[in-house]
């Protein structure tokens, strides 16, 4: 356990900084394992038990607070949030060489020890290496981080999130003290206007704006609520930063507390997402030990405390009404609007609902003004955005970039491109809210207007990226099913629309679909959009819109020419059996429901594709593997 | 006696919550967590508690997908089926699971209450896709034989201490 002394002033804050620092800057070899999600999954937890062991077998003495008095030969091994590049892990990192090590394995461990620890030198064979075979020794030249600029991320993969101080370090709360010692709650909020921050969860509202109008409603209680339901299947920036740096996202809700009268912040998390929960919960304790939240911040008359509370499955409740209800005890169904929740929100209380990126880039504004931040991105969307790299690209992973970075640069500088040679086909973006794009938008930047009216959306920032094997309409079809599922039933045309649209689609990729069903489809997708109460609803039609407007060839191949082009659909797959492989038992002729399959005993069988309906009895019975589609 | 003892359990669960309205996710979450799904005799014990109409306590317990009225399998197979892991072909993982464990299209869990296999919505791994979660461990990068080896490796677990 590592010990937090209580900060009672700014002066006090800025002591510890400079300590941390010099610590951090004593020489002292330290080896960051990424504890993210995605490198957890690959295991992570082995190969940071591994190096602690063999540091141990060689009496490498261990540091473990990074404030304690300790042989100058020793080393600091903890984890560290991720560092984006999710597709090369485990990642190690060694500083203050600045060593990228990727799919490190725990028996690595001995040859990490001895080349990178004892004799300052990285592991050959472990550092990145591109298609081309050029090798990479620190992070920076790594293609993939090349052409991102990291403000939000630029602490995750550096910092162990598990410590307060190596945030304070990176002049972490430095930002609160000075909010809470030298602005006025007005000046904060014009500051973060002037910003031209909008919301990263989506909607892109000026988060300035939305503050500006919680602080004028008079009220004796306010909260602030993180909305930390990330539900966007194919999204996880949000849980990056919970992860990666949790006390960025608690200095930012404390600040916009500061700014509106509020004295106490909820935030909203999937239960998905246990490991974020368990480093909000130490993030939280230690804020609260080192008297960073709760009574009297910084031995200032301002108070605030955070609350965690789970979600509980209901991708609705990243609507920030039927968020509300959630975290009163109730069913997760939205509220009209108005009244907003800036004036009627939990407990029927003014509240300020914002995502946990936009909390996280507060900080950074405070403490580098309104400027700054207008110097990345571009003039209706300034700032960075964080973007989850996935699909059918060679890199994927967490990044981040500018406003208004093209979609091109995105996909084929810093995804690598396509893997295996494919072709790019689109992008999804925006999740099931969203829409995609297609290679003429390869120029297009990645910004809020811009994709707006590009029929899609920023939405939290998934982008998956699809090549020539996957088919649109299939696609459509999934997020179709998604959010029909999860359609909280209030609202009729969302509720039934949904349901209607998800059975055309299915039509139509199980080759029934006709002419009529196009047109159907497309009224229906309208009406949802005008007769649905919350966002849910009105954005549920987006991805059926957009694949139309840009792939409607690809429904029409469905319906009329019968084929799926992209090969995807198993319904236009063709049956057959493998002559080599067939014995001639007739197991599959007895188990056809239509007698598409002739053949005489002990002899290969045929299927008839005219009379075959591809429901795939033959080939679950067939105990030889014959029948392949 | 058994059903007893349950209920005292709960009754220290929502004395450490509390009776507010807002408690009453929290609780249902915790009774999962302890009981792996949420027995009919326990909605009504803790809407009683809560002071709530018990159609409030069911009707929230089958809004969020999280919780779960039927008794689960001993292990838990969650299957990504988020955007990054659809893409990536999933369905083939689904199909190897249903197979292997002799699933029906509509069955969740094995008739010998081993196994439960769940589709469940993005789990924030996208970029291992396709993803599945196994007893609460992630595995990223899955390919059907390899969730085929997982699954019979399970097995012989069971099998194992079957025999002890």
């Amino acid at each position: 356990m590592i010990d937090i002394r209580t900060i009672s002033s700014p002066t006090e804050l800025e002591d510890i900084k400079k300590q941390v620092q010099a610590a951090l800057k004593s020489g002292c070899t330290r080896i960051l394992v990424c504890g993210g999600t995605g490198c957890m999954a690959n295991g992570a937890a082995d190969v940071f038990a591994a190096l602690h062991a063999e540091l141990e077998k060689r009496n490498i003495p261990i540091r473990i607070d990074i404030l304690e008095e300790s042989e100058k030969d020793a080393v600091r091994l903890g984890y560290s949030g991720c560092p984006g590049f999710c597709q090369v892990g485990p990642i190690v990192r060694v500083f203050p060489a600045d060593f990228f090590l990727t799919r490190v394995k725990p028996e690595d461990a001995p040859e990490i020890v001895e080349e990178t620890i004892l004799n300052g030198r990285p592991v050959e064979r472990l550092l990145f290496k591109d298609a081309s075979g050029k090798v990479y020794t620190t992070r920076d030249e790594i293609p993939f981080y090349a052409d991102q600029v990291n403000v939000v991320l630029a602490e995750c993969g550096i910092i162990e999130p598990g410590d307060i101080r190596e945030y304070i370090a990176y002049d972490g709360y430095r930002a609160l003290a000075e909010a809470v010692f030298g602005l006025s709650p007005e000046a904060v909020i014009t500051e973060v206007t002037e910003s031209g921050l909008r919301g990263r969860g989506g909607g892109g509202f000026p988060t300035g704006r939305k503050w500006a109008l919680t602080q004028k409603v008079q009220s004796s209680k306010k909260y602030i609520i993180c909305n930390a339901d990330e539900g966007d299947p194919g999204a996880f920036m949000d849980e990056s930063i919970m992860e990666g740096n949790p006390h960025a996202l608690l200095e930012g809700m404390t600040i916009a507390g500061y700014a509106i009268g509020a004295d106490e912040g909820y935030i909203y998390v999937r239960a998905e997402y246990p490991l974020a929960i368990q480093r909000l919960r130490a993030a939280i304790s230690q804020a609260r030990a080192a008297g960073l939240l709760g009574q009297r911040i910084l031995g200032s008359a301002f108070s605030f405390d955070i609350h965690i509370k789970e979600g509980a499955g209901a991708f609705v409740c990243g609507e920030e009404t039927a968020l509300i209800s959630s975290i009163e005890g109730q069913r997760g169904m939205p509220r009209p609007k108005p009244p907003f929740p800036a004036q009627e929100g939990l407990w029927g209380k003014p509240t300020v609902v914002n995502n946990v990126e936009t909390f996280a880039n507060v900080p950074k504004i405070i403490l580098n003004g309104a400027d700054w931040f207008r110097r990345f991105g571009v003039d209706k969307s300034p700032g960075t955005k964080v973007f989850a790299l996935t699909g059918a690209v060679n890199n994927t992973g967490l990044i981040e970039v500018p406003m208004g970075t093209t979609l091109g640069d995105v996909v084929f500088k810093i995804g690598g491109g396509i893997r295996g040679g494919k072709k790019f086909k689109a992008v999804q973006i925006g999740g099931p809210s969203g829409g995609c794009l297609t290679t003429e938008h390869l120029d297009l930047p990645l910004d809020y207007d811009s994709l707006k009216a590009a029929g899609a959306m920023v939405g939290s920032g998934g982008l998956v990226v699809m090549d020539e094997s996957n088919c649109m309409v299939e696609i459509a079809r999934f997020f179709m099913q998604f959010t029909q599922k999860e359609s909280c039933g209030k609202c009729v045309l969302c509720r039934e629309g949904t349901k209607r649209m998800l059975e055309i689609l299915e039509k139509i990729t199980t080759g029934q679909g006709t002419l009529e069903d196009i047109n159907l489809l497309e009224e229906l997708a309208l009406a949802v959009r005008d007769g649905s109460l919350c966002g849910l609803g009105k954005t549920a039609p987006n991805p059926v819109l957009s694949t139309l407007r840009y792939f409607r060839d690809e429904y029409l191949a469905h319906v009329v020419d019968h084929v799926c082009p992209a090969g995807a659909c198993q319904a236009f797959q063709t049956y057959r059996i493998n002559p080599d492989k067939c014995i001639g038992c007739g197991l599959c002729l007895r188990k056809c429901p239509v007698n598409a399959i002739t053949g005489e005993k002990k002899k290969p069988h045929v299927i008839d594709a005219s009379v075959c309906i591809k429901c795939g009895a033959c080939r679950e019975a067939c105990r030889f593997d014959a029948v392949e589609v | 006696m058994k059903g007893k003892r349950k209920l005292d359990r709960v009754q220290e669960i929502i004395r450490e919550y509390g009776t507010s309205e807002s408690a009453l996710i929290p609780i249902l979450q915790r009774v999962q967590a302890e009981y792996r799904y949420l027995p009919e005799e326990v909605l009504t014990f803790v809407a009683t508690a809560l002071n709530l109409p018990p159609a409030k306590v069911y009707g929230v317990a089958t809004f969020y997908a999280q919780f779960s009225l039927e008794p689960k399998g001993k292990h838990i197979i969650r299957i990504c089926d988020g955007t990054a892991c659809h893409v990536r072909k999933n369905q083939s993982l689904i199909d190897t699971a249903r197979k292997k464990l002799g699933l029906r299209e509509d069955q969740k869990t094995t008739d010998d209450m081993l196994y439960t296999l769940e589709i469940v919505s993005c789990i924030g791994a996208c970029a291992l896709a396709p993803a599945v979660v196994i007893d609460g461990k992630v595995h990223g990068q899955m390919t059907p034989e390899k969730l085929s080896e997982s699954l019979d490796a399970l097995e012989n677990e069971e099998k194992t201490e079957g025999d002890k």
